[in-house]
């Protein structure tokens, strides 16, 4: 009985300091954003500022070439925001063709959505900038938003393992009632996968969020960049002399990407023991 | 008949349905992979229309271009370093977690926090002046004793900072693999240990054996991401500096297309990646016959 009761103890002081250590990168990104800029080097390692700064985040708001971030985070928010509407809607509905509707072909083109999961976004990276060059995207947030209107295969398999746990019943009570496949998607099926459309708003959210090679692919204004795309500028060796407001406007950008996770980490947990995919 | 019209029906709504799904695989996957083939053939800078050119880019890319292989020899080492290391970190650290009763959600909450904005360019600008000459960690090295190392500048080390990014996110691994523990039943445990098997047997005997399946998908989808690693390498290296030891093969395929609008040259690369991939990916599912377990089958 004692030899169980000291594994714990083990465990947690394992768990302890290796937790410690995976979050000193962050408190010590966050520390230096109050430091002043000139001392951000010289106690390079310590995580308690000798005194609180807030100037690194007045200075830093102002921005690249005249442009605040202001600007970048509303940019971010709105194509974050339409982005994730636009994937998480087009998805339950095919969600809902594949998973209620018999129709002939279904398996077939379940594989091939199941294969594009697989395909790296770079073999189609290419051809996909000549055509939304030419089609005059370029500077545009299109490029951005549009594709995500037509589905994301995870989360399309995300919710069609949640519809296939409601009863079929349902469905088949609703049409006796007189609804056609379309009034029951919209009347029965979609109130009742909102937990999986929330686990893939979440998931939606930090992708997009983070998103930084469509963004430097077709935003070159910087009027139009999303905070990811301001940062690396920000950031550029030739251009930085100001480091802590380099880390106070980064440790701002993980803030609403850290806010959705600890407010809503049940649905993306949920969303890895139903599908155990990506990260 | 009926019936015969109802299927009619049904198979226009299910269509109706999946629509979106169907406009974007032809529109965004399937002819941009096929131009894709066809522009590797030809000779294109956006500028002037493509001209043919055969297998003149396959050629170069083969035999003249080092810096090709170069980035093929980066991106394979970093995979195979920093994969195995992620996966058995995670598994490692599941294992404790799922011992541990209070508290568990706490350390499962905070360990997956860097996966979560691991893949941002704020953490890689937060790891490139963390790794700095004058940054952090050279400085817990001094007082450790130990001489500070150029990360950022020796050739030698700078790979290694990005497998650490790599590792450090090892969170989302972590989290399948506590899924897959805690679907291995308590039984088979009791059984061994009323057997006289000590913790070393039951982890490679039951534990190891039941995880395959998670293990597998891991591995793939693992190898998968290490293969097309970009950001990091970009944020924090640039151009693959130090003199080209982050040259990482998706970072060369970038340069091509979007630096020198060598698109067909570009475009043959992507190929090379996905038959890469695709190899990959069928040799690890091959294998896994011979040491992936599935219960159902393996039950005598």
């Amino acid at each position: 009985m004692m030899r169980l009761r000291r594994i714990p103890v083990i465990s947690h002081a394992i768990l302890l300091a290796l937790t410690v250590s995976m979050l000193y990168p962050v408190a010590w990104m966050v520390a230096s954003s109050f430091k002043e800029s000139s001392s951000v080097f010289v106690d390079a390692a310590s995580l308690i500022p000798n005194q609180w700064n807030f100037d690194n985040y007045i200075n830093g708001w102002k921005g690249v070439a005249g442009v605040t971030f202001t600007t970048f985070f509303k940019n971010t928010f709105l194509v974050v925001g339409i982005s994730t509407i636009g994937s998480v809607l087009s998805s339950a509905v095919i969600a809902f063709g594949f998973s209620r509707i018999r129709f002939r072909g279904r398996n077939l083109w379940f594989v091939c959505m199941m294969l594009t999961m697989l395909l790296p976004y770079e073999i189609v990276m290419v051809p996909q900038y000549i055509l939304f060059n030419q089609f005059g995207w370029i500077n545009t947030y299109l490029p951005l938003i549009i594709p995500t209107f037509f589905g994301t295969p995870f989360f399309v398999f995300l919710m069609m393992q949640f519809i296939r746990s409601i009863p079929y019943d349902l469905d088949e009570a609703a049409e006796i009632d007189g609804c056609n496949k379309f009034t029951t998607f919209v009347r029965i099926i979609l109130p009742l996968i909102l937990p999986a459309m929330m686990t893939c708003v979440i998931f939606s959210f930090y992708w997009r969020w983070d998103d930084f090679l469509a963004p430097l692919l077709y935003l070159n204004k910087v009027s139009l960049y999303t905070v990811s795309l301001a940062i690396k500028m920000f950031s550029d060796p030739d251009n930085v002399t100001d480091w802590g407001a380099l880390f106070a406007m980064s440790t701002l950008s993980l803030i609403p990407v850290c806010a959705a996770f600890f407010a809503f980490q049940r649905y993306i947990v949920e969303g890895i023991h139903t599908s155990g995919l990506k990260g | 008949m009926a019936t015969r019209k109802a299927g009619g029906y049904r198979n226009l709504t299910g269509y109706a349905f999946i629509s979106p799904f169907l406009i974007g695989f032809f529109g965004l996957t399937v002819i941009p992979v096929a131009m894709t083939l066809y522009l590797s053939f030809t000779d294109y800078n956006m500028l002037r229309p493509p001209e043919w050119i055969g297998l003149e880019h396959y050629e170069r890319m083969f035999t003249k271009d080092e810096k090709f292989w170069h980035s093929l020899r980066v991106t394979f080492f970093y995979t195979f370093t920093a994969v195995p290391l992620r996966l058995i970190v995670a598994l490692a650290i599941a294992m404790l977690v799922a011992k541990i009763v209070r508290g568990a959600g706490f350390y499962r909450t905070v360990l997956y926090l860097p996966s979560i904005i691991g893949g941002s360019v704020a953490v890689a600008v937060m790891w490139r002046q963390l790794f700095g000459l004058e940054g952090a960690i050279n400085t817990i090295l001094k007082w450790l004793g130990l001489s500070g190392v150029s990360w950022l500048g020796d050739p030698k080390y700078a790979i290694w900072t990005l497998i650490l990014l790599y590792g450090w996110q090892f969170g989302s691994s972590m989290l399948i693999f506590l899924a897959g523990l805690k679907n291995i039943p308590n039984d088979y445990y009791e059984a061994a240990s009323v057997d006289g098997a000590g913790s070393v047997t039951m982890f490679f005997r039951i534990t190891l054996p039941l995880l395959t399946p998670v293990i597998l998908f891991n591995v793939v989808i693992q190898l998968i991401n290490g293969f097309l690693a970009f950001t990091p390498a970009y944020v924090i290296f640039g151009d693959g500096r130090p003199l080209g030891a982050t040259l990482m093969y998706v970072l060369y395929l970038f340069q091509n297309a979007f630096t020198f609008f060598d698109m067909g040259y570009a475009s043959g690369m992507a190929w090379v990646l996905l038959v890469i991939v695709g190899l990959l990916t069928a040799l690890i599912f091959k294998s896994s016959e011979y040491w992936v377990h599935y219960e159902s089958k393996g039950d005598r």
